[in-house]
């Protein structure tokens, strides 16, 4: 029941023989290598394995692969420069401690650059719910939250680490 | 997830042919309802057929008096189409508010209806803004398209194409929302066009439903005062770890009183 799938992910062309019911969450870890993306939940509800579909945030658990086909996918590992430059949003979490483990930064960054892409200019109670769907067991967001503003409202940043 | 067999028709007529065909089969809209339910093997269909592939079913457009809204919109292109803003705010925002934002982007109107949970948000605006159910068959009226809990009037074999709703003169939905999932609690959206009031709730019970001792009450007047002593009553409502039937009851009567100030 295996079939072809192509699909560009991070600028380039990729195919892989999956099932209908692979997951693009799976196609990207299992078959692509793209570890990247983080499965937390596996239940649409914590934003680990956020990317990007034809440029919208999606939750890859939540994707069949075979429904990515011919689309372009963005993953975490697609945002930096290929010399390893980082993307503005990543350079904002690590700046303003936007994470800890780690664990739901793909998901998080993905959202966020989602985020600044539809909401430029957001306050902070804008930025709180548009992270409706990702979850944090580490930070308590404080450093999320002034990340994703330093980057879409860097005037609206009231940086507790910077103080 | 059991396995099964993927379609991806081009046509409206592909998509009916094969869901003729394959009598265990199921229709995949945005699949932010259908995937978490596969994986949690509450259902294991033999075939997925696919409509992302439809353009006709996608899009807004304002006919007439109408905003017609395919059924593969997404919540987004809902939440963000300036025909829907600008006609039924509402609407806009009831969409903008499901979920989160990825939820959004695949989510559809068309899935949403179809699926028909209580505690789904379009289901309050087809009722409260006396919407149409398109599909390839017939036009179904609202109230007589929600049947039950996740049950609705819909044939096996049948496909939701447009939603219509006709553009009241004001509008407001209100939603006590669950801060874990976002789904409602309670929501209510309240419509007035001409002498005409609709008072649509979902949330409450199992099915999306007509508060109509509400609606006799605003057609007198249309004020949050006129509603302050009518009440609903508990009896058909659900009660669950979130609340109680009462609790219910009356969280719709402060939404609906929020929706008349608000519209
Ligand atoms: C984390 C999360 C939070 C959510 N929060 C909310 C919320 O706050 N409020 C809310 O209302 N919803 C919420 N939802 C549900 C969401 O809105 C779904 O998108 C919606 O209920 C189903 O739409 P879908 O397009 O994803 O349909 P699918 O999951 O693809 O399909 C759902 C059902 O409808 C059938 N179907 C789909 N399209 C058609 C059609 N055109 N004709 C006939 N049958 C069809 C399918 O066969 C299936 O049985 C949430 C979902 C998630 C995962
Ligand atoms: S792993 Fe996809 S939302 Fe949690
Ligand atoms: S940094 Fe650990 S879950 Fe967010």
């Amino acid at each position: 029941m295996k079939s072809k799938v192509t699909l560009t992910v991070n600028g380039k062309e990729r195919s892989a023989e999956v099932e209908p019911r692979t997951l693009l969450a799976e196609l990207l870890r299992d078959h692509l290598g793209l570890t990247g993306t983080h499965v937390g939940c596996d239940t649409t509800q914590c934003g680990c394995c956020v990317v990007h579909v034809d440029g919208k945030a999606v939750k890859s658990c939540t994707m069949l692969a075979v429904q990515a086909a011919g689309k372009q996918v963005t993953t975490i590992e697609g945002l930096a420069k290929p010399d390893g430059t980082l993307h503005p949003m990543q350079e904002a979490f690590r700046e303003h401690h936007g994470l800890q483990c780690g664990f739901c930064t793909p998901g998080m960054v993905m959202m966020a650059v989602d985020i600044a892409r539809r909401r430029p200019g957001a306050d902070e109670k804008t930025v709180r719910e548009e992270l409706e769907g990702n979850l944090c067991r580490c930070t308590g967001y404080q450093g999320i939250v002034e990340a994703i503003l330093s980057v879409v409202n860097p005037g609206a940043v009231k940086d507790h680490h910077h103080a | 997830m059991h396995n099964f067999a993927y379609h991806a028709p081009a046509s409206l007529d592909a998509a009916l042919k094969l869901i003729g065909e394959k009598e265990d089969g199921k229709i995949i809209a945005g699949g932010m309802t259908l995937l978490p339910t596969l994986k949690q093997r509450l259902a294991a269909p033999s075939d997925l057929i696919d409509l992302a592939g439809l353009p006709d079913l996608r899009g807004v457009k304002k006919e007439g008096g109408h905003i017609v809204i395919g059924a593969m919109t997404t919540h987004y292109e809902v939440a963000t189409s300036d025909v829907v803003k600008a006609a039924i705010p509402a609407l806009a925002h009831l969409a903008s508010i499901i979920g989160d934002p990825a939820v959004r982007h695949r989510g559809t109107i068309g899935g949403s209806l179809a699926n028909s949970d209580p505690a789904a948000d379009y289901p309050g605006a087809a009722m409260g803004l006396n919407a149409t159910i398109v599909t390839n068959k017939r036009a179904i009226a609202a109230e007589d398209y929600f049947l039950g809990l996740f049950e609705t009037a819909l044939e096996r074999d049948e496909i939701i194409v447009s939603v219509r709703f006709p553009i009241p003169e004001k509008a407001a939905y209100q939603k006590f929302r669950h801060p874990a999932s976002g789904y409602a609690v309670a929501g209510v959206m309240v419509s007035k066009t001409g002498a005409q009031v609709r008072v649509g709730v979902t949330g409450a019970g199992p099915n999306a439903f007509r508060a109509r001792d509400f609606e006799a009450a605003l057609e007198k007047s249309f004020t949050a005062e006129a509603i302050k002593d009518v009440k609903m009553s508990p009896d058909s409502l659900l009660s669950d770890i979130h609340c109680s039937a009462e609790y219910r009851a009356h969280l719709v009567g402060v939404l609906a009183r929020r929706a008349v100030a608000q519209a």
